[in-house]
């Protein structure tokens, strides 16, 4: 059997239709997969997808799934190659007739049908609430857009409801979407399924307008980033993270409770960092906590580890000794920090599941910033 | 009772790190005659010269010795610097401690007593050192330029800006050389006749400018400063005087010839300018292609001439020139590739080499700026432009022919632009370091050219995919991916090395030059002397010393005439005063001289049967000298008592 290869311009041209033409800049230096945090210790290869997306060469289906979209080689592409966009691209290309991975079949099933990512029932998406937080309506300031995981992923909603209970206590004027709330899409966007996509933001701009929403408050960076950068319609959107270092500025919530001495490291989510450029504001906050020590790991900011979650990675379950995330908790441990506190729904899910599994719960928890927070206020 | 002075160089760390130089001068200052001795970081620098200036002052110097690199790097440096003290430039000895001691030596102790034997013997040498006394000669003004392509054109309007005369000489009918056949420039993409025809008209319209066409240098007299060149005025048979440039005859010839300007795409005719455009406007026979010298009978360009111009009796005439400076741009030939059987050329129709596509892009080329197959019909649908054939291969050419990357990236635009067809790239490195040229690199890479990193292996027309029957099927490994990858196109561009001219060293040894390992024209010295020769006066420009593109080209000749004028715009010029005499009255006339000398700088006098030598042209080597059976031949500077004394204090070691 012939192992020559012929160029199948046609493929590589139908990437490119589907957005992914930014490959054609690459001229494969590699600082992709060496800057690539799964490199070390998976055999995916960010250069050689995109150099078999050029030619139209087998083996992109192989490498497609590796790519947790954290952005990281993005930023150091000395072509400025959009190499997220290619791998949106090929897995919109080679995945579009329903090709998934059984894993994501779920996710994107559950997406379709219910439109969230959990299986969760759509009626039930503010059961978490018990009613016990205004809904927001014409005439609100602020809404506060809660992700579906925070919503149906139990760990998660303990996040979600920190958020509402310090909200409450700010005196905003704010509001929790009704239960047509859906997805932002950002992760089934990644996965390749743009009609999708459409479909929910259209969904959820539908909300926006119908509501009158102009402030919208998320508190995944995941929401941020997507309706910042793919919905394009006109209102303000913070991170929460942002909007409680401005409460803490102004006095409006002021934490008083002690944490006597607790050591704090901070994981910066890909999507709120590099994605956003958010890398202050989670950190005056912990800052702000009577008792807190804020302990940095090496790879913090913009040149943060990924937690492996991103691009379809929270829906894909991967062998021991390929998952980012407990490299992550390695190297929160080595600060001798006992919390590692994060400021996104899919990295607690990542983390936490880590801690599990690497058996290191009782020397390092997993906290979102806004439980930290109402800590320190209650008391 | 000298009192001699020794200067030992660090030079940085290139001496310091093996030569322990605080125990060299240690070790000066015990030697007899030494009065002062000292080392410093860098002797050549402003602080090194004026310690130097300073002991000459303070202790009375008459002698002064510097341990450092090469004399060919700084001795000139140094002779100013002990000039300017007061000392006669020639009471300086130079000792190599770096090329010769330091770069070579691996162990401190043996370069340091090296060194130390290498300072023993020049003090021996110093001590009998003489002042000499430098001659003056008078200098012809004018420069010859030979070769009128970009780099000669340049480099003789520059000169003849100046008000200097020059002798334009070119071997073709027309000047303008290889860039006259391109359409485009990377990585501007300027038309190449938009911005070469102006300078071509401007040679012909200066009345600075001598320009000798269809000519060919014959033999070289002379040195720096008057240089005595004969010129071959090959026959054109018409008369450039009476001609008017009608054109007439052109048009009625009926004989053919191959198109040295299309690239052998078409014929020409046998009575012909090479191009619309060409410089001067006049016709030339081609005598091989013409029916009446071929047949005896014809003479019908005679006919329609009514400037009775046409003269098939002319024959090739001689001239000779006398000038002060030469630059010679003779430019690069492109290397024939269809020894490469593994790519087809001359084989398989669709395979091109880039000289070609440039003609097929121009618009006054064969095809009027179309881009089709040898058929003159078919548009290629897809192209592969294979760079490195030639280049970059011990088998070929070893060297990086250097502008190929850059034309092809150009070609792949224009291919683009012409055909709409699939253009791939297949490459070792991409090579684009000049001034916009990485910039162009990713235009095109955006205009999405499909870059293949490897070489490509073969050409074929064989293949068993019936998808890709009558395409040429290239073979290379993507060396990306590591996999073996057959690209089916309808063209295929070869970018071939750029090598020396096929007579580039008869030319050499006409002027006296070097060549460099690859038959390229050699510099004086690679970073401080790049357009210098070893023969003075005599300075060289463009592709015709290494590949080089048109930027690079037209620098050097603007260089190049800088560097003639430096001896051209003085009406005297100081001769090194370090030659051969001869002692006529021991001269036994043998002429072994006249044969070893390199430098043709001793003739024989059969009047008074002894060898005289000329001092203008010899370099003081001392070769005639150590062959002079007679020991009649003193090389001054380098005199036997000298030399033995020198010897002497080496072999104390």
């Amino acid at each position: 059997m012939s192992t020559a290869v012929t160029p199948y311009l046609e493929m590589s041209q139908a990437i490119a239709d589907a957005g992914g033409e930014a490959f054609r800049k690459c001229y494969q230096c590699g600082t992709c997969t060496g800057t690539c945090p799964w490199s070390p210790i998976t055999h995916f290869n960010i250069r050689k997808l995109m150099r078999l997306s050029q030619l139209g060469f087998d083996g992109i289906e192989d490498l497609m799934w590796g790519c947790s979209t954290c952005k990281f080689c993005v930023d150091r592409c000395p072509r400025g190659v959009e190499i997220i966009d290619l791998v949106r691209s090929v897995r919109s290309v080679y995945a579009g007739g329903g090709l998934l991975p059984p894993p994501l079949r779920a996710f994107v099933g559950s997406l379709t049908a219910r439109g969230n990512p959990w299986t969760g029932d759509a009626p039930k998406r503010n059961d978490w609430a018990q009613d016990k937080y205004p809904l927001f309506a014409e005439g609100k300031e602020y809404l506060y857009w809660t992700c579906c995981t925070v919503c149906y992923d139990p760990r998660n909603v303990l996040v979600a409801k920190a958020t509402a209970e310090i909200l409450e206590k700010s005196g905003l004027s704010w509001g929790l979407p009704g239960t047509d709330a859906q997805c932002c899409g950002e992760s089934v966007r990644k996965v390749g399924d743009l009609d999708l996509f459409e479909k929910l933001k259209n969904n959820n701009l539908g909300i926006f307008s119908a509501t009158g929403a102009k402030k919208i408050i998320t508190i995944s960076p995941h929401c941020l980033a997507t309706f910042k950068q793919e919905y394009g319609e006109d209102y303000e959107v913070i991170h929460f993270s942002e909007l409680l270092a401005d409460l803490i500025k102004s006095g409006k919530v002021t934490p008083t409770k002690d944490a006597g001495g607790l050591k704090v490291t901070y994981h910066d989510p890909c999507y709120l960092g590099r994605h956003s450029g958010i890398y202050d504001a989670p950190r005056e906050v912990l800052s702000a906590l009577p008792g807190v020590e804020l302990v940095e790991m090496d790879r913090i900011r913009e040149q943060s580890m990924c937690c492996g979650g991103g691009g379809g990675g929270l829906w894909v379950e991967r062998a021991k000794g390929e998952r980012l995330s407990d490299l992550r908790i390695e190297e929160a441990l080595s600060t001798g920090a006992t919390v590692l506190a994060t400021a996104c729904p899919y990295c607690i899910a990542m983390l936490e599941d880590s801690v599990r599994t690497m058996n290191a719960e009782d020397k390092i928890k997993v906290k979102d910033l806004t439980e930290l927070f109402l800590e320190s206020l209650e008391g | 009772m000298s009192r001699i002075g020794v200067f030992v160089c660090h030079c940085g760390l290139n001496i310091a790190k093996t030569v322990r130089v605080s125990e060299l001068a240690e070790f000066a200052r015990t030697l007899p005659d030494v009065v002062v001795a000292e080392d410093y970081k860098f002797m050549c620098s402003t602080p090194g010269q004026e310690l130097i200036q300073n002991d000459i002052r303070k202790h009375n110097l008459d002698r002064v010795i510097v341990a450092a690199c090469s004399p060919l790097m700084h001795e000139r440096t140094f002779r100013k610097v002990i000039e300017n003290a007061g000392l006669n430039q020639y009471l300086l000895s130079i000792v190599n401690v770096r090329e010769q001691d330091s770069w070579v030596t691996e162990d401190e102790d043996v370069a340091t007593t090296k060194a130390k034997a290498l300072i023993n013997g020049a003090v021996f040498r110093a001590r009998l050192l003489q002042p000499l006394v430098s001659r003056f000669i008078d200098v012809n003004p004018d420069v010859m330029v030979v070769g009128g392509g970009i780099a000669g054109i340049q480099a003789a309007l520059e000169l003849a800006d100046t008000g200097k005369k020059v002798y334009l000489v070119e071997r073709s009918p027309t000047i303008g050389g290889h860039m006259a056949q391109f359409d485009k420039t990377f990585p501007t993409l300027d038309c190449s006749a938009c911005i070469l025809t102006p300078k071509m008209d401007a040679v012909l319209q200066s009345s600075n400018i001598e320009l000798l066409t269809y000519c060919e240098v014959e033999e070289v007299k002379g040195f720096v400063g008057n240089f005595d060149i004969k010129i071959r005025q090959k026959a054109r048979y018409v008369d450039h005087d009476k001609c008017n440039a009608c054109l007439a005859c052109t048009e009625k010839c009926p004989g053919r010839g191959v198109s040295e300007w299309d690239e052998g795409l078409v014929k020409r005719k046998a009575i012909y300018i090479p191009f619309p455009q060409a410089v001067p406007q006049k016709p030339v026979i081609d005598r091989e292609n013409c029916t009446f010298f071929k047949k005896g009978k014809c003479r019908l360009c005679e006919k329609v001439c009514e400037q009775e111009a046409i003269d098939f009796e002319q024959k090739d005439t001689f001239r000779e020139v006398k000038v002060g400076a030469v630059i010679l741009a003779t430019g690069y030939d492109l290397m024939d590739t269809k020894p490469l059987i593994q790519y087809g050329y001359g084989k398989l129709p669709g395979v091109h080499h880039a000289l070609e596509l440039e003609r097929l892009f121009n618009s006054a080329g064969p095809t009027s700026g179309k881009v089709v197959m040898r058929d003159g019909k078919t548009e290629p649908q897809s192209i592969a432009i294979l760079h490195c054939i030639g280049s970059r291969d011990k088998n070929n050419h070893e060297y990086c022919s250097r502008v190929c990357c850059m034309y092809s990236l150009k070609f792949a635009h224009l291919l683009k632009e012409k055909t709409h067809g699939d253009v791939y790239q297949l490459y070792i490195d991409m090579r684009a370091p000049g001034k916009g040229y990485e910039e162009f690199y990713n235009r095109l890479v955006e205009e999405d050219v499909k870059f293949i990193r490897g070489k490509a292996a073969r050409v074929t027309d064989k293949t068993d995919n019936p998808d890709h029957a009558g395409k040429l099927i290239v073979e290379v490994e993507d060396t990306l991916t590591s996999q073996f990858v057959t690209i089916p196109v309808d063209m295929v561009v070869l970018s071939p090395a750029m090598k020396p001219r096929q007579d580039a060293k008869d030319m050499a040894r006409l002027f006296n030059l070097s060549t460099d390992k690859y038959g390229f024209f050699m510099e004086r010295h690679p970073k401080l002397a790049p357009l210098s020769t070893m023969t003075d006066g005599v300075f060289i420009a463009g592709a015709c010393q290494s590949p080089k593109d048109i930027p690079d080209s037209v620098s050097q000749g603007t260089g190049a005439a800088a560097e003639a004028l430096t001896i051209v715009v003085k009406d005297k010029m100081e001769l090194e005063a370090a030659t051969a005499i001869v002692n006529s009255a021991a001269c036994c006339g043998c002429q072994n001289c006249v044969r070893v000398c390199p430098y043709g700088a001793p003739m024989f006098n059969y009047e008074k049967n002894v060898s005289e030598i000329n001092e203008a042209l010899c370099k003081g080597c001392g070769l005639c000298a150590a062959s002079c059976p007679a020991s009649a031949i003193i090389t001054r500077h380098f005199t036997n008592d000298q030399v033995m004394a020198e010897m002497e204090g080496l072999m104390e070691f």
